[in-house]
């Protein structure tokens, strides 16, 4: 049809800069549309507008020095770019970390994954034009990052794991608090979910839009929510445990259709399991020391590791070559959102410029994580 | 002669120009409401912190709106991109002309024996000047804000129209006033026997003023702002002031076709003579305030169309309804006469 319609009336395409400077780009994301009218017939992903040469870094500082830069990369999931990051090291150190710093560190990463999810969904639902999800998710975001602070005091950049375990034990009242909290969330996630599930224009938002079947998600290296929204059970969670995941119980939600509507779906469930998951680990807190023994000097012996965590929005991996020295000789991170943003062309290609804005809300990317 | 100048020009100027400031003003204060209300309705305070309550908010904004640089961008169109608000303004007020906000002729401008087709007529025009500032921004963002518009425009008069004759066929005029009047001698106001056609009404209303969830012309996360992305200062105020305007009109047009204008509720029945302790006037303006609040209750509540979508629901939906709602409409009238 709309060949049709270009070959009869002809026709020219326009090409328009979506972003960097953009309010639905998320960042500094810049796209090269090229429009038939409202329609995409071209999306080109152009990056590197917050490139600050995080790996390039890396490689000067020593281990432990390099665990506030992976803060920067994903700003919104500190905590899982710590997590994978100390788990790397360890790895090829081979140290095993105390059962009650490995339950903190996972009650510190679900809560950045709920942290990081309720970014995704009041901003995805605020680009297709509701405004009032968003003030509803921040005020629990908030309570989140309250615990955040309490617990390492800071609440944005972490900063709170360490090579061996984390740093400091929980504060006096922090699990009551945590508890509490994560006994409320549920009741939170319903009532959003009110204002969004069966709303019949944001089903007509998202439903059948920027679909994406399970063997091209696979093609394309998905991970996270997009590949699960196209119906592949793929967490990092369960196929490889780190910390103590194997011993909690939880699902891995999937979609059937991988579109928007899918994907919003599965994020949404994902929350109810981080909360599944936080409310095991707190019964389960054994006591004990949070840090292992660990060396003064971080000097992990000759060779490389790769060691991957399930951040909130995907596959979080981390490659390091170390030489022996104090500091690594390169590391290569594996961010989820830059392999997932390659599908976006794809994603929106054929759909209207209004879908564009919905398909990069729904891959929930965060530029510093895609320029490092 | 003095006398003849005086009831000619001086007191319709004079009411001319009290509408004109309680409008503009309402319109200002219109975002006050919208502001605040919203901001309840996502627990927040909302502005609070011009004057008590943040009262002199509508006024500070007015102020810094009048005061910023006038920016004209460089390869626009100059006259065309100053033309763009003037088009949107005059027609949002020239509309309050015939709107009669109580029965004594002292609470109207004018009653034309055409009001309706007035209001219809001159209400489109505004849509000019979204196109053509949108368009002399030489922006690509506005440019397609500003087609957005006319598509949407365009699309939803009709069926709009459509509702409105049936309004026509229930009060056999096209005054204002005379709608109003009918709606007291049938006893009941219009929105009974109408029902489906003031729901598109009203839906046509929103999408006319571009109001969520039909604000694509200007989808913020879409067009960053859409066909007033260049604008600024006074020009900019002017679109801003011609949208809370143009919302007034749309529920006063509402008000006037569908709930009785300045009538108290059930205006026939003796048992409710209680209520006529709220002037006609009072009456209206609750009115108006009512349909106000439910388009800012929308703004807290809904996502937004696709533009596909949009004209879908225009074409596909509204307009075979509201035609066949107008010949539901039209044979009920006629049957009792026998005209059938």
């Amino acid at each position: 049809m709309a060949d049709l319609q270009a070959t009869l009336l002809g026709g020219e395409e326009m090409e328009v800069s979506f972003g960097p400077q953009h309010p639905a780009t998320h960042g500094v994301l810049r796209l090269q549309l090229k429009v038939d009218g409202e329609r995409i017939v071209n999306a080109k992903p152009i990056i590197g507008y917050l490139h600050r040469g995080t790996e390039k870094l890396f490689e000067r500082e020593t281990y432990p020095q390099c665990i506030p830069h992976t803060d920067r990369m994903d700003y919104t999931a500190a905590a899982t770019n710590n997590q994978g990051f100390v788990g790397a090291v360890e790895k090829l150190m081979g140290i095993t970390i105390p059962p009650r710093a490995a339950y903190i560190r996972m009650i510190l990463a679900e809560l950045q994954r709920l942290s990081s999810h309720i970014i995704w969904l009041a901003t995805h639902a605020l680009d297709i034009g509701a405004v009032t999800p968003f003030f509803y998710t921040f005020q629990e975001r908030e309570k989140i990052l309250d615990l955040f602070e309490e617990y390492c005091g800071a609440r944005l950049t972490l900063n709170t794991m360490r090579i061996g375990g984390v740093p400091w034990d929980l504060p006096e009242g922090w699990t009551e608090r945590c508890r509490r909290f994560v006994e409320e969330l549920p009741k939170k996630i319903e009532d959003w979910e009110r204002l969004l599930t069966n709303n019949r224009i944001w089903k007509a938002r998202t439903v059948g839009v920027g679909v994406i079947d399970a063997e091209k998600a696979i093609a394309w290296g998905l991970t996270g929510p997009p590949l699960r929204g196209s119906g592949v059970q793929w967490d990092i969670r369960k196929v490889f445990p780190y910390d103590h995941y194997d011993e909690v119980e939880f699902d891995i939600p999937i979609g059937k259709n991988g579109d928007t509507y899918d994907r919003y779906l599965v994020r949404m469930e994902e929350m109810r399991q981080s909360v599944r998951i936080i409310r095991q680990c707190l019964d389960k807190l054994p006591d004990g020391p949070v840090m292992a023994w660990v060396p003064k000097v971080i000097r992990p012996p000759k060779g490389e590791v790769y060691f991957s965590v399930e951040g909130p929005k995907g596959e979080l991996g981390y490659y390091i070559v170390s030489d022996g020295g104090v500091t690594p000789y390169r590391v290569r991170v594996r961010p989820p959102c830059f392999v997932n943003l390659q599908a976006l062309p794809e994603m929106v290609k054929g759909h209207l410029v209004a879908d564009v804005v919905a398909v990069i809300g729904t891959l929930d990317i965060v530029l510093g994580e895609i320029d490092r | 002669m003095s006398e003849l100048l005086w009831t000619y020009v001086g007191i319709p100027l004079l009411k001319i120009l009290v509408i004109l400031l309680a409008l503009v003003l309402l319109a200002a204060y219109l975002s006050w409401f919208e502001r605040k209300l919203l901001a309840y309705m996502q627990i927040r305070l909302g502005p609070n912190r011009v004057g008590p309550r943040g009262w002199l908010q509508p006024i500070a904004d007015a102020l810094k709106l009048f005061v910023k640089e006038d920016l004209t961008p460089g390869f626009g169109e100059k006259f065309v991109f100053l033309l763009g608000p003037v088009l949107i303004i005059v027609p949002a007020l020239l509309v309050f002309s015939v709107i009669p906000f109580g029965p004594s002729p002292n609470l109207f401008i004018t009653d034309v024996n055409i009001g309706v087709l007035f209001v219809l007529a001159v209400s489109s025009i505004g849509v000019y000047g979204i196109i053509l500032g949108g368009w002399a921004s030489n922006n690509k963002f506005s440019l397609m804000g500003g087609l957005r518009s006319a598509a949407q425009l365009i699309s939803y008069e009709v069926p709009m129209g459509f509702s409105v004759v049936t309004v026509l066929v229930m009060a056999e005029s096209l005054s204002l006033v005379r709608i109003v009047e009918a709606q007291r001698e049938a006893g009941v106001w219009f929105i009974f026997p109408g029902f489906v056609a003031f729901f598109i009404y009203f839906v046509c209303g929103i999408a006319e003023t571009n109001r969520n969830p039909f604000d694509l012309p200007e989808a913020e996360s879409e067009l960053v702002a859409g066909y007033h992305t260049e604008y600024s200062g006074m020009k900019f105020a002017f679109y801003f002031l011609a949208e809370y305007a143009n919302m007034v009109v749309v529920s006063s047009m509402a008000t006037v076709m569908f709930l009785g204008g300045w009538l108290r509720p059930f205006p026939n029945v003796a048992a409710l003579n209680f209520l006529d302790v709220v002037p006609p006037l009072g009456w209206f303006l609750l009115k108006v305030a009512f349909f106000l609040f439910v388009y800012i209750w929308f703004r807290g509540t809904f996502p937004r169309y696709r533009f596909d979508q949009l004209m879908g629901l225009g074409w596909k939906v509204l307009l075979p309804v509201s035609l066949v709602n107008l010949l539901v409409v039209a044979y009920f009238v006629a049957l009792p006469r026998g005209q059938v």
